[in-house]
């Protein structure tokens, strides 16, 4: 597949949608997967996907400064509450899977999505 | 490290309140806007709003207060953040990738991982970072204007 957007990966894997409804049609550039802010800031590129189990609002504001297609929190994390207001707010999908991250990755991985390689 | 003194197009500080979480990221995020609407190439309002999300963290995790001045002249963008707090006792050390003084809630939500201070110094041409132990800490940072920026 040469073209994935948001809403491909929702329906593949069967992620629940919190919010950022608006922008599912958006093409992804590729995915980044870590719960360390800084390593996301420092690594993932814009158009990411962004597989995460930190659930707290600042990861909106990582989300909005790298420009990212969206989060999936992954083990079935929930999303606080005043998480969810800022990705409103600001547009942010935020999307939810059972599955843990590892298995999360392999699938994406198979359906075409990559990382950018080694830094 | 070149002052913004002569020639500033636009100044505009920010206070940042320490220990507050809520809303960390929104002064980098104006930053950002701001350099959007003055129209700068990608690759400077991203390596800019990269230096002052670390940056404003940086007050948000360790500081009681501070403040985030931008300073946009015709030849480059400056960053100046001084806060009050516990400040930095070893500058060098806190430099070094990995190293890290972070407490067990700042790492919970995945910040003190080390990589701030040098995430700031691969985003920018010029950083300038001092602290008196007890004090507080002043940070500056400079991003050049030039062609190797626009890409």
């Amino acid at each position: 597949m040469s073209f994935v957007t948001v809403f491909d990966i929702v329906n593949s894997f069967g992620l629940e949608i919190r919010t950022g409804e608006k922008r599912l049609k958006e093409q992804v550039t590729g995915g980044y997967a870590s719960d360390l802010l800084s390593d996301v800031i420092a690594h993932s590129r814009k158009g990411n996907i962004w597989l995460t189990i930190q659930t707290h609002p600042n990861i909106v504001a990582v989300a909005t400064m790298k420009e990212l297609a969206g989060i999936i929190l992954t083990g079935g994390r929930k999303p606080d509450s005043d998480t969810l207001q800022k990705a409103e707010e600001e547009e942010i999908p935020i999307l939810v899977s059972p599955l843990f991250t590892f298995e999360l990755v392999g699938k994406l991985y198979q359906m075409g999505i990559s990382g950018k390689g080694e830094c | 490290m070149a002052e913004p003194e002569e020639n500033i197009c636009f100044h505009e500080m920010f206070h940042i309140e320490g220990g507050n979480f809520t809303h960390a990221g929104a002064i980098s995020s104006r930053v950002k806007k701001i350099l959007k609407e003055a129209g700068f190439p990608g690759k400077i309002i991203r390596r800019t709003s990269i230096a002052a999300f670390e940056a404003e963290m940086n007050v948000i995790c360790y500081a009681n207060q501070g403040n985030l001045s931008l300073f946009i002249t015709p030849n480059f963008l400056k960053v100046v953040v001084k806060d009050e707090g516990i400040g930095i006792p070893d500058v060098n050390l806190a430099m070094r990738e990995g190293y890290s003084t972070a407490d067990e809630t700042i790492r919970e939500l995945g910040f003190g991982a080390g990589m701030g201070l040098s995430n700031i110094k691969k985003n920018t041409d010029e950083m300038i970072l001092t602290s008196e132990s007890g004090q507080g800490t002043h940070l500056e940072f400079i991003i050049y204007l030039d062609k190797q920026n626009e890409g």
